[in-house]
């Protein structure tokens, strides 16, 4: 990979060690964390699919533990992975879980939810996240089914039901987090949660790391959020995928170079007439071998960057 | 889950075709489609068949006949590019009347109808569709004669996080209607022409869920697209919530003189729009 920085690269290597051990683990396991930053949890998923092969331990997760309570970022990408998340969340503390964010509608960060839900447990997300789950939902759930044999019933899913339009705090006693919706970037639903005492950004797939970003949203939009991320007063950057980085420009870059060739290049391809089939196959090519998974993702972010920029006048 | 908004009707074949296929149950039921799998054999295209074509005969075709161009595998679930192509002479008298698109195993498996006119110049389509499971894609060509011609292909579903529905359905409707016409380069009299059409629309499938009401959300997408060029129709085209969101249309026409192409779209809730091109075709 590029870009390897030593702090970095060590914090991953112990995380992954762990990590990979646990495929396949007793349900009941607590999921490996590594404490980042004071009271600052994270569990580095792995760099690879949603898929049965990864156990579908593909997110970072996180928590943050206050005085009063604990709030836990993102849920894992299976209702077992949930329970052994919970199960790691609790035995670091006896602290009661008072907020879980869902950072957005995909499956590999908030299939976990019903192992969190309970009478004081708050879930919090975007105020787009509830649509977009719920178009999404079917085929989730038929995913998990079909793939991994793992069956959900629709009553059985757990939605936020605190919003975060823009910026929102929430108190875990002697320790406020700041969560934070954006326009349309990697999802139309994105949240990130900043920690104060810490100055931690959960950038969840805000930021990817290692493994190959993925839109599926707006390119342009991603493109314009990044700045703003990358400016905010942040000492460690938590990615959705692959190990935390330090903050600054240095975590963004590699990820804003595929994307702006990615953007660059199917403007090129819409501009020289070709057709979306004929893109899939050409454009950032050279760009996307750099990262994990391009076999994987890249010719659906061309596919998602054609159908938004041929609007483009 | 259940998909109990499935019926459609369908009156461009002639009959009413209304698919109530209980997909919730059958596909509870059953492992993800193969593509070794008899294509013939599959439950949903016998039904599909039965209402569209009843017992008439279809010839299996390959790419020489009539080419079906889709991704082996969808790489995106919410967009999924795909060409029908017909091979056959375009003629007064014998040509392409109908491209059927089916795509057995969604929710809705007729995806669209696009009907051809000797103006048409070829019986040649690309559009974008949502696929949600590993399944049979067809098309089949109806000829002005009556022949039915059927060319199918597998695509497996997207993995991971890709999912059907629109990426911003917000953005789409801040903009429904939006209507984008173009023809590229220099345009030969009397030649097929390649036009590009682009609908800004959610198309939505309308299966989705409010959380707090449980009530479903209507659906809304685009129903019919009527093209003509210098008044005479040259595309007409039966849609389903399985084209993607932005519904994007490719196809050929004949300009025959200086003239308008002219669309017509028209949504699954009456709303209307128009567009047009003048066209300068050089001998």
């Amino acid at each position: 990979m590029l870009q390897r920085r030593i702090g970095a690269l060590l914090l991953s290597a112990a995380l992954h060690a762990t990590t990979a051990a646990q495929v396949g683990a007793e349900p009941s396991t607590p999921l490996s964390v590594a404490e980042v930053a004071p009271g600052v949890h994270v569990h580095t998923g792995l760099v690879e699919d949603w898929s049965p092969e990864s156990g579908g331990d593909v997110a970072n997760l996180g928590f943050v533990v206050g005085s009063r309570c604990v709030a836990v970022i993102d849920t894992g990408g299976t209702p077992q992975l949930g329970v052994r998340w919970r199960a790691a969340v609790e035995r670091a503390t006896r602290l009661p879980v008072c907020f879980v964010f869902d950072t957005h509608a995909h499956p590999d960060h908030v299939l976990g939810n019903a192992a969190f839900a309970g009478p004081d447990t708050r879930f919090v997300a975007s105020a787009k996240f509830n649509a977009a789950m719920a178009a999404r939902e079917p085929y989730f759930l038929r995913a998990l089914e079909r793939d991994f044999g793992i069956s959900v019933a629709h009553d059985a899913m757990v939605y936020p039901t605190l919003a975060v339009d823009g910026t929102r705090e929430f108190d875990l006693g002697d320790r406020v987090l700041v969560a934070q919706s954006w326009p349309t970037s990697h999802t139309d639903n994105d949240l990130t949660v900043y920690d104060r005492n810490t100055r931690t950004l959960f950038a969840s797939d805000l930021l990817f790391v290692q493994h190959i970003p993925v839109v599926d949203g707006k390119l342009r939009g991603w493109l314009r959020t990044m700045p703003q991320l990358e400016r905010m007063d942040a000492a460690l950057v938590v990615p959705g995928h692959g190990p935390t980085r330090s903050g600054g420009p240095d975590a963004w870059k590699p990820q804003q170079e595929y994307l702006e060739a990615l953007l660059r290049q199917t403007r090129a391809a819409l501009k020289s007439g070709k057709t979306l089939s004929q893109a899939v196959d050409s454009v950032a090519v050279e760009a996307a071998s750099r990262w994990q998974l391009a076999e994987r993702f890249h010719r659906r972010n061309v596919t998602a960057a054609f159908a938004e920029l041929e609007w483009e006048d | 889950m259940k998909h109990t908004m499935t019926r459609r009707e369908i009156t461009a074949a002639g009959a009413a075709l209304t698919a109530s296929f209980a997909l919730g149950g059958m596909r509870g039921a059953r492992a993800a489609a193969q593509a070794s799998d008899n294509p013939e054999a599959n439950e949903i295209w016998r039904k599909v068949r039965a209402s569209l074509f009843e017992t008439r005969p279809i010839t299996n075709v390959g790419d020489d006949t009539l080419l079906l161009d889709a991704p082996v595998r969808a790489e995106d679930a919410a967009v999924v590019p795909i060409a029908m192509r017909a091979r056959l002479p375009h003629t007064a008298s014998s040509f392409v009347e109908k491209l059927y698109l089916v795509i057995d195993n969604n929710p809705s498996p007729i995806a669209a109808i696009f009907s051809f006119t000797p103006q048409s110049g070829r019986a040649d389509i690309e559009t974008r569709v949502r696929v949600d499971e590993y399944t049979f894609v067809r098309a089949i060509a109806e000829t002005h004669d009556g022949r039915l011609l059927m060319r199918t292909r597998f695509v497996k579903a997207s993995g991971g996080c890709s999912a059907p529905p629109g990426k911003d359905p917000q953005a789409a409707l801040a903009t429904l209607g939006k209507i984008k016409l173009r023809v590229d380069g220099d345009v030969a009299l009397g030649k097929p022409t390649l036009a590009q059409l682009m609908i800004s629309h959610p198309n939505d499938s309308g299966m989705t869920m409010d959380q707090l009401t449980r009530q479903f959300t209507p659906r809304r997408f685009v129903r019919t697209v009527n093209v003509a060029y210098g008044g005479q129709a040259v595309l007409s085209a039966d849609l389903d919530f399985a084209i993607s969101e932005n519904p994007n249309l490719r196809f050929y026409f004949v300009p025959r003189g200086p003239g308008k192409l002219t669309v017509d779209v028209v949504d699954s809730n009456q709303t209307a729009w128009k567009s047009s091109l003048d066209v300068a075709p050089v001998a």
